[in-house]
C-alpha cells in the first residue's frame, strides 16, 4: 500500500508540473503599434557591388551595441583572391584583426571579390530547431530573433549555424545574431547595413513584393544562396556569387 | 575594454591556419561539455552491466552487481552539473524543465534524465535494498538506524510476498532500465549526430557509436571499482566475475571499434566536401588525442591485451594485472573519444578552410581543476553511497551461502 500512495504521489507531481508548463509561453518580438502581418523579410546581396569598405560592419556594430574586438560580428565581409595556380585565399576585411602580409601581384590573381555575410534568417533555421528552451524563434515576418532574457546560453544555436552567424554575448552571455535591425525595420527604416552600404550591393525589403528594390533584384539577378544542400532556405540571396563562396 | 575573454581570443588568433569565420574563434564547448557525455556514458555502461545480472541471468557478474548500481546513481547525481557550470545563465536552467522546445534534442534532457533517475535507478536501488535496510535498521542503534529507516520509506514488511514483490520489479524496472539507458546516451549521441551543419558530428551512427563506447566505459569503470574495492576490504577476489566481466568488456570493445571503423571508411569512401578540412584535423590537431589515446591506448593495446589473455592460458595475477591496466587504458581512451567528439568537432572553420585552437584555462569555471573535481565528484558519493548502502556487507539474516551476501538476499 505504502508503494503505490508513493508511487501515486510521485506521478501526480510530474503531471501537474507538465500541466503548469502550459501555462508559460513562447517567446514573442516586443514592437509597438506595428503589424507584423503582411511582411516577409529577405536581403539580396550584390557581390560585384560590394567594394569592400566595411562600413556596414562598422554601422552594424554602433546600431546594434556589437562589441568591438574582432570576435563578435553580426555581419562581416570577406575577400575572396583566387590564384591562377588555383589557389584561394580568404581573408575577413575586418581592420581589427593582424593580417598576414601577404601580397597578391595581379600577375597571380585570376579573379578577386568581396562576400558580405551576416545571418541568412533561413526558413527552415536550424538555430530554432535545436534552442531547448525557444529563446531563438521565428517571427511572422520571417526573421529570426533572440530573446535574451529567455536565453540559458547553452550555445546549442552557435553550433547548429552553418554560417557562423552566431556569437555569444561576452556581457549578456546570451547568444546574439543579426535581427536585420529588427527595431528599424518594424519603424519602416532599412537595416544600418543597408543604409550605410556606398555601392548599394545590400538590398533590402520584402521577399514577396515585387514592385520594391528587392524585387527588381531578384528579377534581374541569376540567384544563389549559401549552402543550399544544408536545405535551411536561407532569405539572403547573392547575385554574382562564386562556386568559391562557403 | 580588454577583458580576459577578448585577450585570449587574441592569443589564439594566432594559432589559427587557413580561414575561419570571424565569430568561430571562441570554442564555445569546452572541457566542461566533454565531461558530460563522459560521465552520463559511465552511467548507461555501469547500469547494462548490472542488468545483464537480473535479465540475462549472469551469476557471475553477481558480486558487482549493487556495486554497478550504486556506480550509475552517484555518475548520474554528479553529471547534470558541468552542463549547468557551463550555461551563461545557469539560474535560468529551469526553462528547460518548464519550456522545453519540443523539436530540441536538448530540451528532452530533463525529461530523460528524471525519468532514468528517478523511475529506473532510484526505484530500482530501492527495491533491491529494501528488505535489507530493514534487516539492518532492526539490529542497529543510533543515526544509521534512522537513516536506514528513512531510506526504507518506513516500510516494515520482509514476508516471503512482499520480498518476492521486489524482486519482481527489480526485474521489471531492468527491462524498462535498458532501452531507458540505450535512451539516456544514445540521445547524448543524438544531440551531436543531428547537427547537420557541423560534418564531424553529423552522422546517424552516432548515437549508437555513443551508445558503445559508454557501455565499454562502464563495464571498464566498475570492473576497475571491484579490483580496487574488494582489497581494500581485505577480501578476496571473485576472479569468475572479474573474467565475465572482462569477457563482456572485450565484446563491447570489438563492436564499439568495428562501429568507429565502419564511421572512418565510411567517410573516407565518400569523401564529401568537407574531407579535406577533416583529414587536417585529424592529422594536426586531433593527432595524440584520437590517433594516440583513443585508438592505440585506449583501444587496440587493451584489445590486444584481451586477446591475449583468450589465446593463452594466463594465470590468475596476471589475468587480473592485465585486466586492471585494460580497465585503465579504457577509461584514458573513452575519455579522449568524448575529448575528439566535442573539442574536434569545434577545431575546424564550417567554411571548411581553416582550423581553429582550443586553450584549456588550469582555474576558473572551465578550467582543468573545475574537470578535476567535476570528475572526482562522483566518487565521493559514491563512498557516501556505500557507507549507507553496503553492497555486500552485513547479510540478511537466515542466509546461509558462505559466498557473497548477494546472492543470498537479492539472488
Amino acid at each position: 500500500m505504502e508503494r503505490r500512495r508513493f508511487l501515486s504521489k510521485f506521478m501526480s507531481i510530474a503531471a501537474s508540473a507538465t500541466v503548469v508548463s502550459g501555462f508559460f509561453k513562447r517567446a514573442v518580438a516586443r514592437t509597438d503599434g506595428y503589424d507584423p502581418k503582411g511582411h516577409y523579410y529577405g536581403m539580396g546581396i550584390q557581390i560585384d557591388k560590394c567594394i569592400g569598405c566595411g562600413k556596414c560592419v562598422e554601422a552594424c556594430k554602433e546600431e546594434n551595441n556589437v562589441p568591438k574586438e574582432p570576435f563578435f560580428f553580426r555581419t562581416w565581409v570577406e575577400r575572396y583572391v583566387i590564384k591562377k595556380d588555383g589557389e584561394t585565399s580568404v581573408q575577413n576585411t575586418d581592420m581589427r584583426i593582424e593580417r598576414s602580409n601577404e601580397v597578391f601581384t595581379e600577375r597571380d590573381i585570376l579573379r578577386s571579390f568581396f562576400v558580405p555575410k551576416l545571418c541568412n534568417q533561413c526558413d527552415n533555421p536550424p538555430c530554432v530547431q535545436v534552442c531547448p528552451v525557444g529563446a531563438t524563434f521565428k517571427t511572422e515576418d520571417g526573421v529570426i530573433l533572440v530573446d535574451d532574457e529567455r536565453c540559458v546560453g547553452c550555445r546549442y544555436c552557435i553550433q547548429a549555424c552553418p554560417y557562423g552567424a552566431r556569437y555569444l554575448h561576452p556581457e549578456r552571455e546570451t547568444a546574439d545574431k543579426c535581427t536585420f535591425c529588427y527595431h528599424r525595420i518594424t519603424k519602416g527604416m532599412l537595416p544600418a547595413c543597408v543604409e550605410v552600404c556606398p555601392s548599394q550591393a545590400r538590398i533590402f525589403g520584402d521577399v514577396k513584393s515585387s514592385a520594391s528594390p528587392l524585387g527588381r533584384f531578384k528579377r534581374m539577378n541569376k540567384l544563389h544562396v549559401l549552402k543550399p544542400s544544408l536545405n535551411t532556405e536561407p532569405k539572403v540571396s547573392y547575385s554574382g556569387l562564386d562556386g568559391e563562396v562557403r | 575594454m580588454n577583458s580576459p575573454l577578448t585577450e585570449k581570443l587574441f592569443d589564439l588568433l594566432k594559432q589559427v591556419t587557413g580561414y575561419i569565420y570571424p565569430n568561430e574563434i571562441e570554442v564555445h564547448w569546452g572541457i566542461l561539455v566533454v565531461v558530460y557525455p563522459y560521465l552520463t556514458g559511465l552511467v548507461a555502461g555501469a547500469f547494462i552491466l548490472a542488468s545483464l545480472v537480473k535479465v540475462f541471468n549472469v551469476k557471475e557478474v553477481q558480486p558487482a552487481y549493487r556495486l554497478a548500481m550504486l556506480t550509475a546513481l552517484s555518475f548520474l547525481l554528479i553529471a547534470p552539473l558541468p552542463l549547468l557550470l557551463h550555461l551563461g545563465h545557469p539560474v535560468r536552467s529551469y526553462e528547460i524543465f518548464l519550456n522545453p522546445n519540443f523539436t530540441s534534442a536538448m530540451a528532452m534532457f530533463g525529461f530523460v534524465y528524471a525519468w532514468y533517475l528517478m523511475v529506473v535507478l532510484i526505484l530500482e536501488i530501492w527495491f533491491t535494498y529494501r528488505k535489507d535496510l530493514i534487516v539492518w535498521s532492526q539490529g542497529e542503534t543510533g543515526l544509521m538506524r534512522w537513516v536506514h529507516r528513512a531510506v526504507a520509506l518506513y516500510s516494515t514488511d520482509i514476508s516471503d510476498k512482499a520480498v518476492e514483490f521486489d524482486k519482481k520489479m527489480v526485474k521489471g524496472i531492468t527491462i524498462i532500465g535498458i532501452p531507458s539507458a540505450f535512451l539516456l546516451h544514445g540521445y547524448v549521441g543524438f544531440i551531436f549526430g543531428s547537427i547537420k551543419a557541423n560534418p564531424w558530428w553529423s552522422s546517424v551512427l552516432m548515437p549508437i557509436v555513443f551508445l558503445f563506447s559508454a557501455i565499454v566505459s562502464g563495464i571498464a569503470l566498475v570492473l576497475f571499482l571491484y579490483m580496487v574495492i574488494t582489497p581494500l576490504r581485505k577480501e578476496k577476489i571473485d576472479i569468475k566475475c572479474v573474467d565475465k566481466m572482462a569477457s563482456f568488456l572485450f565484446y563491447a570493445v570489438i563492436v564499439d571499434f568495428s562501429l568507429e571503423f565502419l564511421d572512418f571508411i565510411h567517410r573516407l569512401y565518400e569523401s564529401e566536401e568537407s574531407i579535406n578540412i577533416l583529414s587536417d584535423l585529424v592529422m594536426n590537431k586531433l593527432f595524440i588525442s584520437l590517433g594516440v589515446l583513443q585508438v592505440l591506448l585506449g583501444m587496440l593495446l587493451p584489445l590486444g591485451m584481451m586477446v591475449a589473455i583468450r589465446l593463452f592460458k594466463f594465470e590468475e595475477e596476471l589475468r587480473k594485472l592485465l585486466y586492471f591496466v585494460s580497465a585503465i587504458l579504457i577509461q584514458i581512451g573513452i575519455f579522449a573519444t568524448r575529448w575528439n567528439v566535442v573539442i574536434g568537432g569545434q577545431m575546424f572553420s564550417k567554411s571548411f578552410r581553416g582550423l581553429t585552437a582550443y586553450k584549456m584555462d588550469i582555474g576558473g569555471m572551465e578550467g582543468f581543476l573545475m574537470t578535476l573535481v567535476l570528475l572526482s565528484l562522483p566518487f565521493i558519493v559514491l563512498s557516501i553511497l556505500i557507507k549507507v548502502l553496503p553492497p555486500w556487507e552485513k547479510p540478511a539474516k537466515g542466509t546461509t551461502e558462505g559466498g557473497t551476501m548477494e546472492r543470498s538476499v537479492i539472488g
